[in-house]
């Protein structure tokens, strides 16, 4: 394996990292006006907390792994950064303009105790966790595709472009599963009355899930897909059939083992979909972006291979050991009154 | 405009934005982690409720740090890609480390801190928001470093197939002198920011609880006298001690002093690396250091203008009004008759040197950002002297006059970090990789060459977008910490959290903290 192979596996890795973990994020900003929905304000608005507190102090650190992915995608591929992210604007535009909202809203939305001002953070949330996952999915699937891609390595295709069928099957895939993980992870996370509505809402999600995820798995495997990766597919579909079974006998813990290897599945399909091409462009294959021709210098990468080498593990360590500090469940019944201040002293 | 304009316009707004919230969480993190080392050792309640108190004012600013920060990360990207293009194999390596170094730091031990108050036990949970400390800095530290590298390239060369420039000395770029001299300016500069803040919230605090004391004693001491501010409707009830949380004389003395003292070592630092990068300037950029000035031809003993009236992007009509003879020399060589290149002539030896072009920066915007980065640290210096003499002794100021200059001082480091990098970031153009004059000669890129070839309906939907989106956020920003401020610190936060012990009863533990 050469060393800019080697880099599109860490590229790879680091967006199955970002959407195994943000995905139960998204998917908890979700459902937490499902969830939250009760005929007691008071008792609704703990529910909602404690949805929200499940990712508390996780959400965060889940994030950076986008901001590593897209620090690693500058280093290692210059020009497949630079095609992606000119030639995707609008889209990524909107979704930094959703994940700004989000981050306020989340860190903000305590800070005021006042009904007004909850639902325009959980507005926030909603933006912030809808419009992300489904133009992720969106964007990877159109990826894979192929884009017009010029000779200049620029994206000529404009915004419509990319909301064809496939795509929008690859955002509502997303969607629909990071839901569906987030439930789960809710599932896992909480006792009391939110977690058994949870488990319900878990079931009802995971059978369109197998659809629609196993539609989009299953158009990628034919359009793009190698023959080994079959094995991704069957993967995918099993671990989405298991978390229908799982989550019907409420094993929210195996059933979250199995959203999160759905999730691996699919991501790791797509890339393999794309392999050795990083953006394939639909004008014309010698206008492909490749491995090859997108790639850092060997010392770049070499450097990069070091950092990762040592710096990867260190966090992956302290990242779990954050999630084992915080493994209680937590239940409404235990979220404590807001010490938000009101708007006016 | 076009679309070059307005992407440069998207750049300046979204970073001197960030970086207004940046320097804050740069600072303030360790001073926030000094608080709660100093509640640590002594077991005072006091140090534990200013570290409650400025650790929300941080958290508030954090969060709209971290989420201007991504934009950051992206525009190179969305809006440079020509750039991202040909710098991307040097320039990616440390914004690749600072997210895996640096990023994952911060963000992971913040969640850690937030919530791990009762959950950890205290050593560890001190030791978290000193790694949060570690991680902005760390951060800062690479971020300087690719800046440094638009600045002064180096530990790169250039590839004559791919026409692009590739990194082939990592170290080289890690201790490149501009990045070792830009980085402590910088993170003197945010703990100037960060003092400053808590002195002057601080400062405020303690003119108003101790006029507002004074009030209250008032009709008691002498008879009468009428009370300086009206009584509180509850009246005579309120004579008793006050409530321990706003207790001025045990918490906010002690975070002045201890700003004061952070406020005026930050002050030498800055001074003694603003004066080493400058020198580096002279030599590397001598372009920015002629425009500082609007020093149109080459002069020795160059003078130090003060007030200079003229439309300075054409030489004939600037006048220097006040000027010290020679600074600028000195600022130069540290010699007053020093000879110091002219822009004209710098120009002229550009043309030679890179083929026709204007090589000028915009002089009105370097000559008065370069004057406000120093004029304004006067704010945090007068703030500085001020305390440490109303605070002498154990006293606590009731001066309006320093409850005004404590206000007014606040946002005066905020503005001169920002005079700073509009002032290093325009006095480089139209660069946007500057040539490495000693260096290697194809390294070198203007801003015209490095934007994307977008339409300019779509750059300026973007502009308007983020332009919108941003004043919004940051009008709340201010009301909250404004509304923190003045409520001052919470009576939830008077004394450590003491989890209740474990009943035997159904009823669930509450958290001791919960968004």
């Amino acid at each position: 394996m050469s060393l800019p192979e080697f880099w599109f596996f860490v590229i790879a890795f680091f967006f199955v990292g970002y959407f195994v973990l943000e995905g139960f994020d998204f998917g908890v900003g979700m459902l937490m006006p499902i969830l939250g929905r009760h005929p007691d304000a008071a008792t609704g608005e703990k529910r909602r907390r404690a949805v929200l507190n499940t990712i508390g102090p996780v959400w965060d650190g889940n994030e950076v792994w986008l901001i590593t992915a897209g620090g690693a995608l500058f280093a290692a591929f210059p020009e497949w950064y630079a095609t992606l992210f000119s030639g995707f604007y609008l889209p990524l535009l909107l979704i930094l303009v959703a994940l700004i909202l989000r981050i306020c809203a989340i860190e903000w939305r305590g800070k005021i105790d006042d009904p007004v001002w909850r639902r325009r953070c959980d507005i926030g949330i909603g933006i912030g966790s809808w419009v992300p996952a489904v133009l992720w999915g969106v964007a990877f699937a159109n990826i894979v595709r192929g884009v017009a891609i010029d000779e200049n390595k620029k994206v000529t295709a404009g915004f419509f472009d990319l909301l064809n069928p496939y795509a929008l099957l690859g955002g509502a895939t997303m969607a629909l599963v990071f839901a569906l993980h987030g439930a789960v992870f809710i599932a896992l996370k909480t006792s009391g009355d939110v977690h058994e509505d949870s488990v319900k809402i878990a079931a009802r999600l995971s059978v369109p899930a197998v659809l629609v995820g196993g539609a989009f798995a299953l158009w990628t495997q034919l359009a793009h897909g190698k023959t080994w990766t079959w094995l991704l597919v069957a993967v995918a579909a099993v671990a989405l059939l298991l978390v229908v079974a799982l989550t019907a006998k409420v094993r929210e813990g195996w059933a979250f083992v199995f959203t999160s290897v759905a999730i691996v599945a699919v991501v790791v399909l797509l890339f393999a979909s794309l392999f050795p091409n990083v953006m394939p462009s639909s004008t014309d294959a010698a206008f492909d972006l490749t491995i090859a021709n997108a790639s850092s210098s060997p010392y770049t990468l070499k450097v990069m291979t070091w950092a990762a080498a040592f710096a990867a593990p260190v966090v992956l360590g302290y990242q779990a050991w954050t999630y084992w500090v915080f493994r209680q469940r937590i239940s409404s019944a235990q979220i404590p009154d807001s010490i938000g201040l009101t708007v006016k002293s | 405009m076009d679309a070059l304009d307005v992407s440069r316009w998207q750049f300046g707004i979204t970073t001197v934005y960030h970086f207004i919230l940046v320097p804050l969480t740069i600072g303030l993190a360790p001073m926030v982690a000094a608080m709660q080392t100093m509640w640590v050792i002594t077991g005072k309640d006091s140090w534990y409720r200013l570290t409650k108190f400025f650790g929300k004012l941080f958290l508030i600013n954090f969060a709209l740090g971290v989420a201007t920060g991504i934009v950051q990360e992206f525009q190179f990207g969305m809006n440079w890609s020509e750039y991202s293009r040909f710098v991307g194999d040097v320039f990616g390596a440390p914004l690749a480390l600072e997210g895996l170094v640096a990023f994952f730091l911060e963000s992971t031990f913040l969640g850690l801190w937030i919530f791990g108050w009762s959950r950890l036990p205290k050593l560890v949970h001190l030791a978290t928001i000193w790694l949060v400390a570690i991680g902005v800095n760390a951060s800062a530290f690479f971020i300087i470093a690719a800046n440094s590298w638009m600045q002064h390239p180096v530990g790169a060369i250039y590839n004559e197939e791919t026409g692009r420039a590739e990194l082939t000395d990592i170290w080289a770029l890690l201790t490149n002198n501009t990045a070792l001299a830009a980085f402590p300016h910088a993170v003197a500069g945010a703990f100037l920011t960060a003092a400053t803040f808590v002195a002057g919230i601080s400062g405020w605090w303690m003119v108003r609880e101790a006029r507002r004391k004074q009030a209250e004693f008032a009709p008691l001491s002498e008879n009468g006298l009428t009370p300086q501010a009206p009584l509180p409707a509850t009246g005579v009830a309120t004579l008793q001690a006050p409530l321990p949380a706003t207790d001025s004389r045990s918490m906010f003395r002690s975070a002045a002093r201890m700003s004061f003292i952070v406020m005026i070592v930050a002050g030498g630092a800055l001074a003694i690396t603003g004066d080493i990068q400058g020198k580096l300037m002279f030599e590397q950029q001598p372009m920015k250091m002629a425009s500082a000035e609007s020093l149109c031809d080459t002069e020795t003993g160059a003078s130090f203008s003060l007030l200079t009236v003229g439309t300075h992007n054409n030489c004939e009509s600037v006048v220097h009004l006040i000027a010290i003879p020679g600074l600028t020399s000195f600022l130069a060589e540290n010699d007053f008759g020093a000879t110091v290149q002219g822009v004209n002539q710098l120009q002229e030896q550009y043309e030679q040197q890179f083929g026709p072009g204007n090589y000028k920066p915009n002089l009105f915007v370097t000559y008065w950002a370069f004057r406000m980065m120093i004029g304004l640290a006067a704010g945090s210096a007068l703030l500085a002297i001020a305390g440490l003499w109303v605070t002498r002794g154990g006293r606590i100021p009731d001066q309006k006059w320093f409850s005004w200059l404590s206000l007014l001082a606040i946002p005066t480091p905020f503005l001169a970090n920002s005079a700073g990098w509009i002032f290093t970031e325009m006095g480089r153009q139209p660069w946007v990789v500057a040539p490495n004059l000693s260096g290697v000669d194809q390294i070198r890129l203007t801003v015209d060459q490095g934007v994307s070839d977008h339409p300019v309906g779509l750059v300026l939907a973007s502009l308007v977008t983020f332009t919108l989106l941003y004043a919004a956020l940051g009008g709340v920003w201010f009301f909250l910490l404004r509304r923190y401020v003045i409520e001052g610190p919470l009576d939830h936060d008077a004394h450590p959290h003491v989890d209740p012990p474990e009943s035997e009863d159904e009823e669930p533990k509450q958290l001791s903290f919960a968004y």
